[in-house]
Protein backbone atom coordinates (compact mmCIF):
# COMPACT_ATOMS: atom_id res chain seq x y z
CA UNK A 1 0.00 0.00 0.00
CA UNK A 2 1.12 3.55 -0.70
CA UNK A 3 2.32 5.95 1.95
CA UNK A 4 -0.32 8.41 3.10
CA UNK A 5 1.99 10.34 5.35
CA UNK A 6 5.73 10.31 5.09
CA UNK A 7 7.84 12.27 7.53
CA UNK A 8 11.61 12.54 7.13
CA UNK A 9 14.05 14.16 9.52
CA UNK A 10 11.52 16.43 11.16
CA UNK A 11 13.07 18.82 13.63
CA UNK A 12 11.15 21.42 15.59
CA UNK A 13 12.18 23.82 18.32
CA UNK A 14 10.31 26.42 20.28
CA UNK A 15 12.97 29.05 20.86
CA UNK A 16 15.93 27.16 22.27
CA UNK A 17 13.91 24.13 23.34
CA UNK A 18 14.06 21.33 20.81
CA UNK A 19 10.75 19.47 20.84
CA UNK A 20 11.10 17.09 17.87
CA UNK A 21 14.41 15.40 17.15
CA UNK A 22 14.88 14.18 13.61
CA UNK A 23 11.60 12.29 13.49
CA UNK A 24 11.00 9.70 10.75
CA UNK A 25 7.51 8.35 10.53
CA UNK A 26 5.26 6.88 7.87
CA UNK A 27 1.58 6.06 7.81
CA UNK A 28 0.14 3.91 5.07
CA UNK A 29 -3.10 4.47 3.22
CA UNK A 30 -5.98 3.32 5.42
CA UNK A 31 -3.75 2.69 8.39
CA UNK A 32 -4.75 3.62 11.93
CA UNK A 33 -1.82 4.66 14.04
CA UNK A 34 -2.05 5.46 17.72
CA UNK A 35 0.60 7.73 19.12
CA UNK A 36 1.26 7.35 22.82
CA UNK A 37 3.80 8.87 25.13
CA UNK A 38 4.27 10.96 28.25
CA UNK A 39 3.17 14.57 28.54
CA UNK A 40 5.48 16.97 26.75
CA UNK A 41 6.98 14.30 24.52
CA UNK A 42 5.95 16.18 21.38
CA UNK A 43 2.89 14.22 20.21
CA UNK A 44 0.71 17.28 19.70
CA UNK A 45 3.55 19.15 18.05
CA UNK A 46 4.04 16.30 15.58
CA UNK A 47 0.34 16.31 14.65
CA UNK A 48 0.30 20.08 14.37
CA UNK A 49 3.31 19.99 12.06
CA UNK A 50 1.49 17.56 9.78
CA UNK A 51 -1.28 20.04 9.07
CA UNK A 52 1.01 23.05 9.33
CA UNK A 53 -0.35 24.63 12.45
CA UNK A 54 3.33 24.62 13.41
CA UNK A 55 6.23 25.10 11.07
CA UNK A 56 9.18 22.78 11.52
CA UNK A 57 12.75 24.04 11.26
CA UNK A 58 13.85 21.20 9.03
CA UNK A 59 12.65 17.95 7.59
CA UNK A 60 9.97 17.11 5.11
CA UNK A 61 6.38 16.02 5.52
CA UNK A 62 4.58 14.51 2.56
CA UNK A 63 0.87 13.83 2.53
CA UNK A 64 -0.30 11.90 -0.52
CA UNK A 65 3.17 12.49 -1.91
CA UNK A 66 2.89 16.28 -1.72
CA UNK A 67 5.36 18.15 0.42
CA UNK A 68 3.45 20.15 3.01
CA UNK A 69 4.11 23.87 2.83
CA UNK A 70 6.67 23.75 0.04
CA UNK A 71 6.89 22.97 -3.63
CA UNK A 72 9.89 21.27 -5.08
CA UNK A 73 11.38 22.66 -8.28
CA UNK A 74 14.78 21.83 -9.69
CA UNK A 75 16.16 20.59 -6.41
CA UNK A 76 14.98 23.55 -4.34
CA UNK A 77 12.02 24.01 -2.02
CA UNK A 78 9.89 27.10 -2.60
CA UNK A 79 7.52 28.27 0.10
CA UNK A 80 3.87 27.85 -0.86
CA UNK A 81 1.45 30.76 -0.79
CA UNK A 82 -0.93 30.97 2.20
CA UNK A 83 -3.72 30.07 -0.20
CA UNK A 84 -2.01 26.83 -1.22
CA UNK A 85 -1.14 25.96 2.37
CA UNK A 86 -4.78 26.49 3.27
CA UNK A 87 -5.81 24.21 0.42
CA UNK A 88 -3.46 21.48 1.66
CA UNK A 89 -4.90 21.76 5.14
CA UNK A 90 -8.45 21.46 3.90
CA UNK A 91 -7.79 17.82 2.99
CA UNK A 92 -6.65 16.95 6.51
CA UNK A 93 -9.22 16.74 9.29
CA UNK A 94 -8.19 17.61 12.80
CA UNK A 95 -9.96 16.94 16.08
CA UNK A 96 -8.76 18.79 19.14
CA UNK A 97 -8.63 17.83 22.78
CA UNK A 98 -10.78 20.83 23.68
CA UNK A 99 -13.21 20.40 20.74
CA UNK A 100 -12.80 23.99 19.56
CA UNK A 101 -16.30 24.17 18.19
CA UNK A 102 -17.37 27.65 17.13
CA UNK A 103 -19.50 28.78 20.08
CA UNK A 104 -21.48 31.38 18.12
CA UNK A 105 -22.75 28.78 15.63
CA UNK A 106 -25.15 25.90 16.11
CA UNK A 107 -24.02 22.31 15.61
CA UNK A 108 -25.30 22.35 12.04
CA UNK A 109 -23.77 25.75 11.29
CA UNK A 110 -20.44 24.52 12.66
CA UNK A 111 -20.49 21.69 10.17
CA UNK A 112 -21.59 23.60 7.06
CA UNK A 113 -19.30 26.59 7.58
CA UNK A 114 -16.20 25.29 5.84
CA UNK A 115 -17.91 23.27 3.08
CA UNK A 116 -19.81 26.40 2.03
CA UNK A 117 -17.08 29.00 2.40
CA UNK A 118 -14.01 26.94 1.56
CA UNK A 119 -15.30 24.36 -0.89
CA UNK A 120 -18.04 26.56 -2.34
CA UNK A 121 -20.73 23.91 -1.92
CA UNK A 122 -24.33 25.10 -2.19
CA UNK A 123 -25.95 25.72 1.17
CA UNK A 124 -28.80 23.26 0.67
CA UNK A 125 -26.34 20.59 -0.33
CA UNK A 126 -24.10 21.31 2.66
CA UNK A 127 -27.04 21.13 5.03
CA UNK A 128 -28.12 17.80 3.61
CA UNK A 129 -24.63 16.39 4.06
CA UNK A 130 -24.34 17.85 7.56
CA UNK A 131 -27.62 16.24 8.63
CA UNK A 132 -26.32 12.90 7.42
CA UNK A 133 -23.08 13.37 9.33
CA UNK A 134 -24.92 14.36 12.49
CA UNK A 135 -27.01 11.24 12.15
CA UNK A 136 -23.87 9.13 11.69
CA UNK A 137 -22.46 10.43 14.97
CA UNK A 138 -25.81 9.94 16.69
CA UNK A 139 -26.77 13.59 17.05
CA UNK A 140 -29.53 14.02 14.48
CA UNK A 141 -31.71 15.79 17.04
CA UNK A 142 -29.05 18.29 18.10
CA UNK A 143 -28.53 20.22 14.88
CA UNK A 144 -29.88 23.50 16.27
CA UNK A 145 -28.09 23.32 19.61
CA UNK A 146 -25.25 25.67 20.37
CA UNK A 147 -22.04 24.01 21.61
CA UNK A 148 -22.66 25.35 25.10
CA UNK A 149 -25.88 23.34 25.19
CA UNK A 150 -24.10 20.07 24.43
CA UNK A 151 -22.19 17.70 26.69
CA UNK A 152 -18.48 17.26 26.12
CA UNK A 153 -18.99 13.97 24.34
CA UNK A 154 -21.64 15.48 22.08
CA UNK A 155 -19.41 18.46 21.33
CA UNK A 156 -16.56 16.19 20.35
CA UNK A 157 -18.83 14.16 18.08
CA UNK A 158 -19.98 17.37 16.38
CA UNK A 159 -16.32 18.34 16.01
CA UNK A 160 -15.61 15.02 14.30
CA UNK A 161 -18.60 15.52 12.00
CA UNK A 162 -17.35 19.03 11.25
CA UNK A 163 -13.96 17.68 10.21
CA UNK A 164 -15.53 14.91 8.11
CA UNK A 165 -17.71 17.41 6.25
CA UNK A 166 -14.59 18.52 4.39
CA UNK A 167 -14.15 14.94 3.11
CA UNK A 168 -10.61 14.70 4.47
CA UNK A 169 -8.17 12.09 3.23
CA UNK A 170 -6.49 11.91 6.62
CA UNK A 171 -7.79 12.48 10.14
CA UNK A 172 -5.65 13.68 13.02
CA UNK A 173 -6.95 13.27 16.56
CA UNK A 174 -5.16 15.01 19.41
CA UNK A 175 -6.30 13.34 22.63
CA UNK A 176 -9.95 13.51 21.57
CA UNK A 177 -11.22 12.01 24.81
CA UNK A 178 -8.88 13.48 27.43
CA UNK A 179 -11.15 16.40 28.27
CA UNK A 180 -14.20 14.16 28.71
CA UNK A 181 -15.83 12.73 31.79
CA UNK A 182 -15.15 8.98 31.88
CA UNK A 183 -18.72 8.00 31.03
CA UNK A 184 -18.60 10.09 27.83
CA UNK A 185 -15.38 8.62 26.45
CA UNK A 186 -16.95 5.54 24.90
CA UNK A 187 -19.44 7.43 22.71
CA UNK A 188 -16.61 9.33 21.06
CA UNK A 189 -14.45 6.24 20.69
CA UNK A 190 -17.41 4.46 19.06
CA UNK A 191 -17.61 7.16 16.40
CA UNK A 192 -13.88 6.83 15.79
CA UNK A 193 -14.19 3.06 15.48
CA UNK A 194 -16.86 3.50 12.81
CA UNK A 195 -14.52 5.79 10.98
CA UNK A 196 -11.74 3.24 11.19
CA UNK A 197 -14.03 0.60 9.75
CA UNK A 198 -14.77 2.60 6.63
CA UNK A 199 -11.05 2.80 5.95
CA UNK A 200 -10.15 6.36 6.99
CA UNK A 201 -6.45 6.91 7.55
CA UNK A 202 -6.09 8.10 11.12
CA UNK A 203 -3.36 9.27 13.43
CA UNK A 204 -4.65 9.28 16.98
CA UNK A 205 -2.81 10.69 19.96
CA UNK A 206 -4.42 8.97 22.91
CA UNK A 207 -4.03 7.60 26.39
CA UNK A 208 -6.82 5.07 25.74
CA UNK A 209 -4.69 1.95 25.45
CA UNK A 210 -7.82 -0.19 25.17
CA UNK A 211 -8.83 1.72 22.06
CA UNK A 212 -5.30 1.43 20.68
CA UNK A 213 -5.26 -2.30 21.24
CA UNK A 214 -8.65 -2.81 19.64
CA UNK A 215 -8.58 -0.42 16.70
CA UNK A 216 -5.01 0.52 15.83
CA UNK A 217 -3.00 -1.18 13.14
CA UNK A 218 0.12 0.22 14.69
CA UNK A 219 1.07 1.93 17.92
CA UNK A 220 4.02 4.28 18.19
CA UNK A 221 5.60 5.35 21.45
CA UNK A 222 7.04 8.82 21.62
CA UNK A 223 9.36 10.18 24.26
CA UNK A 224 11.39 13.39 24.48
CA UNK A 225 10.77 14.35 20.89
CA UNK A 226 11.64 10.98 19.38
CA UNK A 227 9.62 8.03 18.21
CA UNK A 228 11.22 5.42 20.40
CA UNK A 229 9.43 2.33 19.25
CA UNK A 230 6.55 1.33 17.05
CA UNK A 231 4.81 -1.92 16.23
CA UNK A 232 1.50 -3.73 16.27
CA UNK A 233 -0.61 -3.08 19.37
CA UNK A 234 0.19 -6.59 20.51
CA UNK A 235 3.95 -6.11 20.21
CA UNK A 236 4.11 -2.67 21.68
CA UNK A 237 1.52 -2.85 24.43
CA UNK A 238 2.11 -6.41 25.60
CA UNK A 239 5.80 -6.93 25.08
CA UNK A 240 7.54 -3.61 24.56
CA UNK A 241 11.26 -3.87 23.88
CA UNK A 242 12.34 -0.45 25.08
CA UNK A 243 12.53 0.11 28.83
CA UNK A 244 10.99 3.58 28.61
CA UNK A 245 8.04 2.19 26.66
CA UNK A 246 7.67 -0.49 29.29
CA UNK A 247 7.62 1.90 32.21
CA UNK A 248 5.24 4.29 30.40
CA UNK A 249 2.74 1.54 29.62
CA UNK A 250 2.83 0.16 33.11
CA UNK A 251 2.35 3.68 34.51
CA UNK A 252 -0.73 4.20 32.33
CA UNK A 253 -2.17 0.80 33.20
CA UNK A 254 -0.99 0.85 36.83
CA UNK B 1 -23.13 36.84 69.23
CA UNK B 2 -24.39 33.85 67.28
CA UNK B 3 -23.43 31.19 69.83
CA UNK B 4 -25.38 32.75 72.69
CA UNK B 5 -28.35 33.38 70.40
CA UNK B 6 -28.40 29.77 69.41
CA UNK B 7 -28.20 28.46 72.94
CA UNK B 8 -31.02 30.80 73.97
CA UNK B 9 -33.27 29.41 71.26
CA UNK B 10 -32.47 25.89 72.35
CA UNK B 11 -33.31 26.58 75.99
CA UNK B 12 -36.58 28.13 74.90
CA UNK B 13 -37.53 24.75 73.53
CA UNK B 14 -37.85 25.90 69.90
CA UNK B 15 -35.79 22.96 68.65
CA UNK B 16 -38.59 21.38 66.63
CA UNK B 17 -39.45 24.63 64.84
CA UNK B 18 -35.80 25.28 64.08
CA UNK B 19 -35.33 21.82 62.70
CA UNK B 20 -38.35 22.20 60.49
CA UNK B 21 -36.94 25.48 59.15
CA UNK B 22 -40.08 27.43 60.01
CA UNK B 23 -38.62 29.71 62.66
CA UNK B 24 -39.48 33.35 62.05
CA UNK B 25 -36.51 35.41 60.88
CA UNK B 26 -36.06 39.03 61.91
CA UNK B 27 -34.11 41.12 59.39
CA UNK B 28 -31.66 43.66 60.74
CA UNK B 29 -32.72 47.28 60.36
CA UNK B 30 -30.14 49.45 58.64
CA UNK B 31 -31.11 52.88 59.97
CA UNK B 32 -28.13 54.46 58.22
CA UNK B 33 -29.72 53.66 54.88
CA UNK B 34 -32.92 55.48 55.75
CA UNK B 35 -30.97 58.54 56.85
CA UNK B 36 -28.74 58.71 53.78
CA UNK B 37 -31.67 58.05 51.43
CA UNK B 38 -33.66 60.81 53.04
CA UNK B 39 -30.71 63.22 52.87
CA UNK B 40 -30.32 62.64 49.13
CA UNK B 41 -34.02 63.24 48.48
CA UNK B 42 -33.94 66.47 50.47
CA UNK B 43 -30.88 67.72 48.62
CA UNK B 44 -32.50 66.90 45.27
CA UNK B 45 -35.65 68.78 46.26
CA UNK B 46 -33.57 71.80 47.27
CA UNK B 47 -31.78 71.76 43.92
CA UNK B 48 -35.06 71.48 42.01
CA UNK B 49 -36.50 74.35 44.03
CA UNK B 50 -33.39 76.47 43.40
CA UNK B 51 -33.70 75.98 39.66
CA UNK B 52 -37.42 76.61 39.75
CA UNK B 53 -36.91 79.93 41.52
CA UNK B 54 -33.64 80.67 39.69
CA UNK B 55 -33.43 82.96 36.74
CA UNK B 56 -34.37 80.41 34.14
CA UNK B 57 -37.27 81.10 31.86
CA UNK B 58 -38.66 77.60 31.40
CA UNK B 59 -41.13 78.91 28.88
CA UNK B 60 -38.22 79.83 26.61
CA UNK B 61 -36.75 76.34 27.05
CA UNK B 62 -40.03 74.78 25.95
CA UNK B 63 -40.38 77.20 23.08
CA UNK B 64 -36.90 76.62 21.62
CA UNK B 65 -36.86 72.88 22.23
CA UNK B 66 -38.57 72.42 18.88
CA UNK B 67 -37.40 75.58 17.14
CA UNK B 68 -36.54 74.90 13.54
CA UNK B 69 -32.84 75.77 13.74
CA UNK B 70 -32.48 73.59 16.84
CA UNK B 71 -34.12 70.68 15.06
CA UNK B 72 -31.85 71.20 12.07
CA UNK B 73 -28.90 71.16 14.48
CA UNK B 74 -30.28 67.99 16.03
CA UNK B 75 -30.50 66.43 12.60
CA UNK B 76 -26.91 67.43 11.84
CA UNK B 77 -25.75 65.85 15.08
CA UNK B 78 -27.72 62.72 14.30
CA UNK B 79 -26.12 62.57 10.86
CA UNK B 80 -22.59 63.36 11.97
CA UNK B 81 -22.26 61.05 14.96
CA UNK B 82 -22.92 57.74 13.16
CA UNK B 83 -20.93 58.77 10.09
CA UNK B 84 -17.89 59.76 12.12
CA UNK B 85 -18.32 56.61 14.22
CA UNK B 86 -18.51 54.49 11.08
CA UNK B 87 -15.31 56.04 9.82
CA UNK B 88 -13.79 55.43 13.26
CA UNK B 89 -14.85 51.78 13.20
CA UNK B 90 -13.65 51.03 9.68
CA UNK B 91 -10.31 52.78 10.12
CA UNK B 92 -10.04 51.36 13.62
CA UNK B 93 -10.41 47.80 12.36
CA UNK B 94 -7.80 48.42 9.68
CA UNK B 95 -5.38 49.90 12.21
CA UNK B 96 -6.03 47.05 14.66
CA UNK B 97 -5.27 44.46 11.97
CA UNK B 98 -2.15 46.39 10.94
CA UNK B 99 -1.09 46.56 14.58
CA UNK B 100 -1.26 42.75 14.77
CA UNK B 101 0.40 42.22 11.41
CA UNK B 102 3.67 40.25 11.33
CA UNK B 103 5.00 42.97 9.02
CA UNK B 104 6.99 45.31 11.31
CA UNK B 105 6.42 48.32 9.04
CA UNK B 106 2.66 47.77 9.25
CA UNK B 107 2.57 47.37 13.00
CA UNK B 108 4.90 50.31 13.61
CA UNK B 109 2.76 52.50 11.38
CA UNK B 110 -0.29 51.51 13.42
CA UNK B 111 1.48 52.27 16.69
CA UNK B 112 2.55 55.68 15.36
CA UNK B 113 -0.95 56.43 14.11
CA UNK B 114 -2.49 55.66 17.51
CA UNK B 115 0.19 57.66 19.27
CA UNK B 116 -0.50 60.71 17.09
CA UNK B 117 -4.31 60.72 17.09
CA UNK B 118 -4.81 59.64 20.68
CA UNK B 119 -2.11 61.91 21.97
CA UNK B 120 -3.40 65.24 20.70
CA UNK B 121 -6.64 66.97 21.76
CA UNK B 122 -9.69 66.31 19.63
CA UNK B 123 -10.61 69.99 19.36
CA UNK B 124 -7.12 70.78 18.13
CA UNK B 125 -7.40 68.05 15.49
CA UNK B 126 -10.66 69.60 14.29
CA UNK B 127 -8.96 72.99 13.93
CA UNK B 128 -6.11 71.40 11.99
CA UNK B 129 -8.41 69.67 9.50
CA UNK B 130 -10.51 72.79 9.11
CA UNK B 131 -7.48 74.91 8.38
CA UNK B 132 -5.57 72.44 6.29
CA UNK B 133 -6.04 74.69 3.29
CA UNK B 134 -3.24 76.77 4.76
CA UNK B 135 -0.90 73.84 4.12
CA UNK B 136 -2.35 72.44 0.90
CA UNK B 137 -4.23 75.16 -0.97
CA UNK B 138 -5.49 72.76 -3.61
CA UNK B 139 -6.34 69.07 -3.56
CA UNK B 140 -5.26 67.31 -6.72
CA UNK B 141 -5.65 63.80 -8.00
CA UNK B 142 -3.65 63.85 -11.25
CA UNK B 143 -5.81 63.89 -14.41
CA UNK B 144 -9.00 63.37 -12.42
CA UNK B 145 -9.67 66.06 -9.96
CA UNK B 146 -8.36 69.36 -8.73
CA UNK B 147 -10.13 71.68 -6.35
CA UNK B 148 -9.33 74.42 -3.88
CA UNK B 149 -9.03 72.82 -0.47
CA UNK B 150 -11.33 75.41 1.08
CA UNK B 151 -14.20 74.12 -1.03
CA UNK B 152 -13.55 70.51 -0.06
CA UNK B 153 -12.79 71.02 3.59
CA UNK B 154 -16.21 72.27 4.63
CA UNK B 155 -17.12 72.24 8.34
CA UNK B 156 -18.90 68.95 7.63
CA UNK B 157 -15.89 67.25 6.04
CA UNK B 158 -13.46 68.63 8.61
CA UNK B 159 -15.66 67.40 11.44
CA UNK B 160 -16.12 64.00 9.86
CA UNK B 161 -12.39 63.53 9.33
CA UNK B 162 -11.36 65.03 12.64
CA UNK B 163 -13.78 63.07 14.78
CA UNK B 164 -13.64 59.86 12.71
CA UNK B 165 -9.87 59.61 12.55
CA UNK B 166 -9.41 60.49 16.19
CA UNK B 167 -12.06 57.90 17.06
CA UNK B 168 -10.33 55.23 14.98
CA UNK B 169 -7.24 55.48 17.15
CA UNK B 170 -9.38 54.47 20.13
CA UNK B 171 -11.52 51.86 18.40
CA UNK B 172 -8.36 50.20 17.05
CA UNK B 173 -7.42 49.30 20.61
CA UNK B 174 -10.96 48.09 21.32
CA UNK B 175 -10.86 45.85 18.25
CA UNK B 176 -7.43 44.52 19.11
CA UNK B 177 -8.43 43.68 22.67
CA UNK B 178 -11.58 41.95 21.36
CA UNK B 179 -9.67 39.89 18.83
CA UNK B 180 -7.05 38.87 21.38
CA UNK B 181 -9.81 37.80 23.78
CA UNK B 182 -10.96 35.04 21.40
CA UNK B 183 -9.50 31.64 22.27
CA UNK B 184 -6.51 30.69 20.12
CA UNK B 185 -8.12 27.30 19.44
CA UNK B 186 -10.83 29.01 17.38
CA UNK B 187 -8.40 30.30 14.79
CA UNK B 188 -6.65 26.92 14.75
CA UNK B 189 -9.89 25.04 14.25
CA UNK B 190 -10.78 27.36 11.38
CA UNK B 191 -7.32 26.94 9.85
CA UNK B 192 -7.54 23.16 10.21
CA UNK B 193 -10.78 23.27 8.23
CA UNK B 194 -8.95 25.05 5.43
CA UNK B 195 -10.28 28.51 6.15
CA UNK B 196 -7.87 31.26 5.14
CA UNK B 197 -6.85 34.12 7.39
CA UNK B 198 -9.41 36.62 6.09
CA UNK B 199 -12.27 34.16 6.06
CA UNK B 200 -11.47 32.95 9.55
CA UNK B 201 -11.24 36.54 10.82
CA UNK B 202 -14.55 37.50 9.23
CA UNK B 203 -16.62 34.41 10.01
CA UNK B 204 -15.09 32.98 13.19
CA UNK B 205 -12.89 35.42 15.10
CA UNK B 206 -14.67 38.78 14.68
CA UNK B 207 -18.19 37.50 15.48
CA UNK B 208 -16.84 36.19 18.77
CA UNK B 209 -14.68 39.25 19.38
CA UNK B 210 -17.84 41.35 18.98
CA UNK B 211 -18.95 40.28 22.41
CA UNK B 212 -15.96 42.05 23.89
CA UNK B 213 -16.08 44.88 21.34
CA UNK B 214 -19.72 46.02 21.45
CA UNK B 215 -19.91 47.30 25.05
CA UNK B 216 -16.88 49.61 24.82
CA UNK B 217 -17.86 50.69 21.29
CA UNK B 218 -21.28 51.60 22.69
CA UNK B 219 -19.54 53.83 25.20
CA UNK B 220 -17.34 55.29 22.51
CA UNK B 221 -20.43 56.01 20.40
CA UNK B 222 -22.00 57.90 23.28
CA UNK B 223 -18.73 59.78 23.60
CA UNK B 224 -18.91 60.52 19.89
CA UNK B 225 -22.40 62.01 20.14
CA UNK B 226 -21.11 64.40 22.73
CA UNK B 227 -17.88 65.05 20.85
CA UNK B 228 -19.85 66.36 17.88
CA UNK B 229 -20.45 69.44 20.03
CA UNK B 230 -16.77 70.29 19.50
CA UNK B 231 -17.66 70.91 15.87
CA UNK B 232 -19.50 74.04 17.00
CA UNK B 233 -16.02 75.58 17.18
CA UNK B 234 -15.51 75.16 13.42
CA UNK B 235 -18.96 76.40 12.45
CA UNK B 236 -20.62 73.05 11.87
CA UNK B 237 -24.17 73.90 12.94
CA UNK B 238 -24.95 70.93 15.11
CA UNK B 239 -27.15 71.32 18.21
CA UNK B 240 -24.73 73.27 20.37
CA UNK B 241 -23.74 75.59 17.54
CA UNK B 242 -27.42 76.15 16.69
CA UNK B 243 -28.15 76.94 20.34
CA UNK B 244 -25.21 79.34 20.50
CA UNK B 245 -26.34 81.19 17.38
CA UNK B 246 -29.71 81.75 19.02
CA UNK B 247 -28.44 82.94 22.37
CA UNK B 248 -25.92 85.31 20.75
CA UNK B 249 -29.04 87.10 19.54
CA UNK B 250 -31.58 86.73 22.35
CA UNK B 251 -29.24 86.28 25.35
CA UNK B 252 -31.16 83.35 26.84
CA UNK B 253 -27.85 81.54 27.36
CA UNK B 254 -28.80 79.01 30.01
CA UNK B 255 -32.20 78.29 28.49
CA UNK B 256 -30.67 77.34 25.15
CA UNK B 257 -27.89 75.33 26.77
CA UNK B 258 -30.62 73.40 28.59
CA UNK B 259 -32.37 72.81 25.27
CA UNK B 260 -29.15 71.36 23.88
CA UNK B 261 -28.67 69.24 27.00
CA UNK B 262 -32.15 67.79 26.69
CA UNK B 263 -31.50 66.71 23.13
CA UNK B 264 -28.10 65.16 23.92
CA UNK B 265 -29.66 63.18 26.77
CA UNK B 266 -32.42 62.08 24.42
CA UNK B 267 -30.00 60.73 21.79
CA UNK B 268 -27.79 59.05 24.36
CA UNK B 269 -30.81 57.36 25.96
CA UNK B 270 -31.85 55.93 22.62
CA UNK B 271 -28.32 54.68 22.05
CA UNK B 272 -28.21 53.00 25.44
CA UNK B 273 -31.37 51.09 24.62
CA UNK B 274 -29.98 50.10 21.21
CA UNK B 275 -26.77 48.93 22.81
CA UNK B 276 -28.39 46.55 25.27
CA UNK B 277 -30.50 45.17 22.43
CA UNK B 278 -27.39 44.57 20.32
CA UNK B 279 -25.50 42.96 23.20
CA UNK B 280 -28.26 40.43 23.71
CA UNK B 281 -28.22 39.57 20.01
CA UNK B 282 -24.47 39.10 19.86
CA UNK B 283 -24.51 36.97 22.99
CA UNK B 284 -26.17 34.13 21.09
CA UNK B 285 -24.58 30.81 21.95
CA UNK B 286 -22.78 32.30 24.92
CA UNK B 287 -25.36 33.12 27.55
CA UNK B 288 -26.24 29.53 28.33
CA UNK B 289 -24.25 27.55 30.89
N1 LIG C 1 3.75 27.11 21.48
C1 LIG C 1 4.74 26.59 22.25
N2 LIG C 1 5.74 27.39 22.69
C2 LIG C 1 6.73 26.89 23.44
N3 LIG C 1 6.85 25.60 23.80
C3 LIG C 1 5.90 24.75 23.39
C4 LIG C 1 4.79 25.21 22.60
N4 LIG C 1 4.00 24.14 22.32
C5 LIG C 1 4.58 23.09 22.94
N5 LIG C 1 5.71 23.44 23.56
C6 LIG C 1 6.62 22.53 24.28
O1 LIG C 1 6.91 21.49 23.44
C7 LIG C 1 6.99 20.26 24.16
C8 LIG C 1 6.09 19.24 23.51
O2 LIG C 1 4.77 19.68 23.61
P1 LIG C 1 3.55 18.84 23.04
O3 LIG C 1 2.36 19.65 23.30
O4 LIG C 1 3.85 18.45 21.64
O5 LIG C 1 3.60 17.56 23.98
P2 LIG C 1 2.52 16.41 24.08
O6 LIG C 1 3.28 15.14 23.87
O7 LIG C 1 1.38 16.67 23.19
O8 LIG C 1 2.09 16.50 25.59
P3 LIG C 1 0.64 16.28 26.25
O9 LIG C 1 0.45 14.82 26.40
O10 LIG C 1 0.76 16.99 27.55
O11 LIG C 1 -0.35 16.94 25.33
C9 LIG C 1 6.60 20.59 25.58
O12 LIG C 1 7.78 20.65 26.34
C10 LIG C 1 5.96 21.93 25.50
O13 LIG C 1 6.22 22.67 26.64
MG1 LIG D 1 -0.67 17.21 23.49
Amino acid sequence: MSNKVEIRGLTKSFGSVQVLHDVDFTVKEGEIVCLIGPSGSGKSTLLRCINQLEEAQSGIIRVDGLIQGWSERSGKLYELSPRNITAQRSHIGMVFQRFNLFPHLTALENIIEAPIHVRGIRRAEAIKQARQLLENVGLANKQDSYPSELSGGQQQRVAIARALAMKPRLMLFDEPTSALDPELVSEVLAVMKNLAEIGMTMIVVTHELGFAREVADRVAFMDQGRIVESGTPEELLTSPRNSRTKSFISSVLQ
Amino acid sequence: MPSTGKSKIMTMGNMSCLEMGRTERIRRKYYGRYVSGLAIVVILLLIVRAFKNGMIDWGIVGEFLTAESILVGLLKTIIMAPLAMLLGLVLGLVIALMRMSPNPVCSSFAVGYMWLFRGSPQLLQLFLWYNIALVFPTITIPYLFSMPTIQVMTPFVATLLGLGICQSAYTAEVFRAGIISVDKGQGEAAAALGMGGGLSMRRIILPQAMRAIVPPVGNEFIGMVKATSLASAIQYTEILNAAQRIYYVNNYVIELLIVATVWYLFIVSLLTIGQSFLERRIGRGFERR
